[in-house]
């Protein structure tokens, strides 16, 4: 490493400049600088910018003339962004409900001294190690209607067997769900698992030995023990749902119509295909307000408690 | 649970249950698997095969002209060469992005740590919302920055990208990692006369060869798995894969061959699937770091 070899400073027998003691005494500060500046220009300022950019008229190229807040109110009375706004909110309810319910259910399965529990647990994590483009681009191909799982169905003697929630706009936000919960619920199932295992036996022998049956001890006993578990999946699942982009292009590109748009996709769109800048920075802005507002008090929470706990 | 199993102990019942819990477990994993096994299969059926079977059913011949076309013909756009450039692409991105951010990880972690001084908390909450931030609030200040300092469309530009927003990622799992290591160790060198980055080199590294992996595995499956830079900040043939894969999948010209659709979302995810098989454990406590705990 070619930085100041501060070891050398320590060294008694030389007299030293003050300019060398100084970045000997500071070393730790300058290491962190860079990252400091960057960090602070291309996400806090770069936040700022595009809060900037939802102000003006911008189109293809920013534009600095203000219009205050017209590109809000135009995002806000965009038929595509609302059909993204309650997108993400069918999406996001499921999504986070269902992923959170077999997780939690495959945690407790698994919690139960079974045989080949690594290997259960390596089949059940494996999605999270792909991209949301090779899931999409494998669901697609799954929920491909007349080639796909319904045509399997029939083969095998279903004739009747009908799915075509991919190609139907009523029901093609409920692929999103599928493909979403299939990625991501083994990674819910490895974080109660670990909560489970760090649960005090002793209350659960207590509770046994008054004659508990499985289900109570569950219900009453362990499963409140989880709540600070539940908090963080729920956070993590929710930021994850509010940033969802790539499932959506690989699965549904959006479609069919607008009926599978999110927010995320509705930024996308909006600034490098519409050419409409400055509404997908307000619809940016809208969609960083949601994360913080979730992940900002959690945070708070869990930084002041790591505190307590030191 | 270490000690028993919690769901029902006694008498024959206790058959009934264990068996409900193998069949549950199985038929989930069944679930899991079902789509690897069905991208696998079709990637090794001709056309025909395809057409007259059902996703599960074995082919009839298996042949891997499929992958040899994913690899070196199939189209994008009016493109016909290939995902071999693109693999390429995403190999010559993926060394520096992880090897830079782990690097400058480690030593954020170090300095928030062990050489800790005042105001290192608020520096560290600064740097950790940058775990979450969602990308979308910056794509277009990025793609302006890197247009005006003539990086855009280029490996470099991405490379920079990714470098950038790891850093807090890399920074939170290395702070974690110091965190709990005593800081007797440090002292001790510190009063020996070892400087800030001697230190580093000599007692703190060879100690957390652990967290390196886990930071070089987690940085190395988002990079290789992300889409919205690679889609936004490049194009045309300085694509990474997975956005390569988009567009195989997506150009419309000709017969759909669905065969080597599916070839090439087995090779865009071979690599991560091959680290998470091999290094499994690491990858899971990348995950759980990442997933949060400040």
């Amino acid at each position: 490493m070619s930085f100041p070899d501060a070891g050398a400073l320590a060294d008694h027998s030389e007299p030293k400049s003050d300019l060398r003691l100084w970045l000997a005494k500071n070393a730790s500060q300058l290491a962190l600088a860079p990252s400091v500046v960057i960090v602070l220009v291309v996400i806090y300022g770069f936040m700022v910018w595009t809060g900037v950019i939802s102000l003006t008229a911008s189109k293809m190229l920013p534009n600095y003339s203000f219009v205050g807040l017209a590109q809000y109110g135009r995002l806000w009375s965009n038929p595509i962004w609302q059909i993204a706004v309650s997108n993400i909110f069918i999406f996001g309810f499921l999504f986070i409900g269902f992923s959170t319910a077999i997780g939690l259910a495959l945690a407790i399965l698994i919690d139960q001294k079974i045989r080949a529990e690594g290997f259960l647990r390596t089949v059940y994590l494996y999605p999270m190690a792909l991209s949301f483009i090779v899931t999409g681009t494998a669901w697609k191909w799954i929920l491909n209607p007349g080639l796909g799982l319904e045509r399997m169905l029939h083969m095998w003697g279903w004739e009747s067997f009908r799915f075509d929630w991919l190609v139907n706009t009523e029901y093609a936000i409920y692929t999103l769900v599928i493909a979403g919960v299939w990625q991501s619920s083994g990674f819910v199932m490895a974080l109660f698992l670990a909560a489970l295992r760090g649960i005090d036996e002793d209350l659960v022998k207590a509770a046994r030995l008054d004659g508990a049956g499985a289900t109570q001890i569950y219900r009453r006993i362990i499963i409140p023990q989880l709540g600070p578990t539940f908090m963080t999946v729920g956070v993590i699942l929710m930021q994850q749902a509010v940033k969802s982009f790539d499932l959506v292009v690989a699965l549904t590109s959006g479609g069919p119509g607008n009926s599978t748009n999110l927010p995320a996709t509705f930024m996308y769109t909006q600034t490098f295909g519409r050419d409409q800048m400055a509404v997908g920075a307000a619809s940016a802005i809208m969609i960083l307000m949601t994360v913080a507002a979730i992940v900002v008090p959690y945070l708070y929470i869990d930084i002041r408690n790591n505190r307590n706990e030191r | 649970m270490s000690a028993d199993a919690i769901i029902l102990q006694r008498g024959a019942s206790h058959q009934v249950a264990r068996i409900f819990i193998y069949v549950c477990l199985i038929l989930f994993a069944a679930v899991y698997l079902m789509p690897l096994l069905v991208v696998v299969l079709t990637s090794v059926k001709d056309l025909d095969d395809i057409r007259n079977g059902s996703i599960l059913s074995l082919p009839q011949r298996v042949t891997f002209e499929p992958w040899r076309q994913a690899w070196s013909e199939a189209c994008i756009g009016l493109r016909c060469a290939g995902l071999r450039d693109f693999f390429i692409n995403s190999v010559a991105m993926i060394v520096p992005s992880v090897a830079i951010s782990t690097a400058v990880g480690a030593i954020n972690g170090y300095a928030l740590t062990q050489w800790k001084f005042r105001g290192a908390d608020l520096i560290f909450a600064i740097l950790l919302f940058g775990v979450f931030i969602p990308f979308q609030i910056i794509l277009i200040p990025m793609a302006r920055t890197l247009g005006a300092i003539g990086v855009a469309n280029t490996m470099v530009g991405l490379i920079m990208v990714h470098v950038v927003y790891g850093i807090p990622f890399t920074t939170l799992f290395f702070r974690n990692f110091f965190l709990s290591l005593p800081s007797d160790l440090v002292k001790a060198a510190r009063v020996d006369g070892a400087g800030f980055y001697q230190t580093l080199w000599r007692v703190i590294l060879p100690i957390s060869i652990p967290c390196f992996v886990v930071s070089i595995i987690w940085q190395f499956t988002n990079i290789w798995n992300d889409f919205i830079f690679g889609t936004t900040f490049t194009s045309g043939e300085n694509v990474p894969v997975t956005v390569a894969l988009n567009n195989v999948v997506n150009t419309t010209t000709g017969v759909k061959a669905y065969n080597v659709d599916m070839a090439s979302v087995v090779m865009t995810a071979l690599p991560t699937l091959a680290i998470y098989v091999f290094a499994g454990r690491y990858f899971l406590r990348g995950l759980m770091a990442g997933s949060i705990k400040g």
